[in-house]
């Protein structure tokens, strides 16, 4: 360990240019996701921790306290890289390459004594392993980081409810129906039934691609817990595809109004709430009056 | 021992849930409305439970019972003002309550039972 630490010590700059430069004719390297200016500096603030950690004696295991300055280098190396689009192999060879120019040193400090070189690479190569291997647990780690935010805003971002009328609600539904988002739709539209006091509610389910029997179920569900808190609800948007699907399925979707539109629905909805739709003799806008 | 009142106003029987239900206090109730029901000669209940934020099965299940005990002594029952959650519980238990009306606040509730009322004397003199 402290052989690995005095030639580091002594020979750091020489170690530095031979990693940058192995990094950069290697394939790992990345030209148009990274500069090499950016690699010389990461590579520089790493090995610079990587030789403080080895002269103070931290010991073998990378977990330890002696080990917190160079795993917070690395954090932040593999969490940069992981954004930036990198592979897992792309990231843990920045550590890998570095074998080949320590190596080399090793293999020039102790040509002439063979039994202490081999326990020398052994050592070094324990350690980088682990180290490598780290750095993929930390890109794992904010991949999996950024598919959880991505998750949660696209269950913030799919699930409005509209109120298109007085007393009319629409919820219209993009994307595969789970019972996470079931649950998002139905707590945000009841919400809105409370805030608004509408008495229909339509659900469109237009932009879902496929209905299944566990879909239909939680659409049911959904209807269900409206009806409870007084308000009806109409299904719309149901493509032939669909309609199809649910009979084959054998889905009895009960006494739920369902209409091939969104607009169907509407006046659906309209009449429902007194309210009756009249073209103007004139001209083809529709007005709509009590 | 605690009781739930039950207020008539005019041919209704308003019953408003105001503490947490516990299950012999919903066999009081049924009790208590099924025989208010016959004496008051009340047309419809109306049942308010916005009070209410923790349901269980059983109160669940009451709630559909009174619902089916009114309707065989002739009389409408509309359940207002269920809250969110309830209604979410209610739905992951299975409990959908068909056949049970049900409106948003005590006034909806009230339009809700005249229309009713109103649909079935229509009936009834049509049959005469």
């Amino acid at each position: 360990m402290t052989q690995l630490a005095n030639i580091l010590s002594t020979q750091e700059p020489a170690v530095l240019e031979e990693w940058v430069r192995y990094q950069r004719d290697s394939k790992s390297l990345r030209g148009n996701l990274i500069k090499e200016a950016e690699v010389r500096d990461q590579s520089s603030r790493f090995l610079e921790q990587f030789r403080a950690a080895l002269s103070s004696a931290a010991g073998e295991n990378i977990e330890g306290p002696g080990w917190a300055s160079v795993r917070a280098v690395l954090n932040d190396i593999s969490r940069n890289r992981a954004l930036k689009g990198f592979t897992p192999t792309e990231t843990a060879s920045f550590i890998f390459s570095l074998k080949h120019a320590l190596f080399a040193q090793l293999r020039t400090a102790f040509a002439d004594q063979p039994k202490l070189l081999a326990d020398e690479l052994w050592n070094a190569d324990r350690i980088l392993d682990a180290l490598g291997l780290y750095t993929t647990e930390v890109y794992q780690k904010s991949r999996e980081e950024v598919i959880a935010r991505q998750q949660q805003e696209l269950l913030e971002l799919s699930t409005p409810v509209v109120e298109l009328w007085e007393g009319i609600l629409a919820v219209p539904l993009i994307g595969t129906l789970d019972s996470s988002r079931t649950q998002v739709v139905m707590e945000n539209l009841l919400q809105r039934i409370v805030d608004t006091g509408a008495a229909l509610a339509i659900i469109d389910i237009t932009g879902v691609p496929t209905v299944d029997t566990l879909v239909a179920q939680h659409l049911l569900k959904t209807v269900s817990a409206a009806r409870l808190m007084g308000a009806d609800c109409i299904i719309s948007g149901i493509r032939p595809q669909i309609a199809q699907t649910i009979v084959h399925l054998g889905v009895d979707l009960g006494e739920v109004i369902t209409k091939a539109t969104l607009g169907d629905a509407f006046r659906v909805a309209l009449r429902r709430t007194g309210f009756r739709t009249v073209r103007d003799s004139g001209g083809s806008s529709n007005a709509a009056v009590r | 021992m605690e009781r739930i009142p039950i207020l008539k106003l005019r041919d209704f029987l308003l019953v408003s849930i105001q503490i947490d239900m516990h299950d012999r206090l919903a066999m009081t109730l049924q009790d208590d409305l099924t025989a208010e029901i016959v004496k008051q000669r009340a047309k419809a209940v109306l049942i308010d439970i916005s009070a209410l934020d923790l349901v269980d099965s059983f109160i669940g299940r009451m709630i559909s019972n009174i619902a089916a005990i009114t309707r065989v002594l002739d009389a409408e029952t509309v359940v207002v003002g269920m809250r969110p959650a309830v209604a979410i519980t209610l739905v992951e238990l299975g409990l959908t309550m068909p056949g049970v009306r049900t409106a948003l606040n005590v006034d909806r509730g009230i339009e809700l039972l005249e229309a009713a009322i109103a649909r079935r004397d229509a009936q009834d003199e049509a049959a005469e």
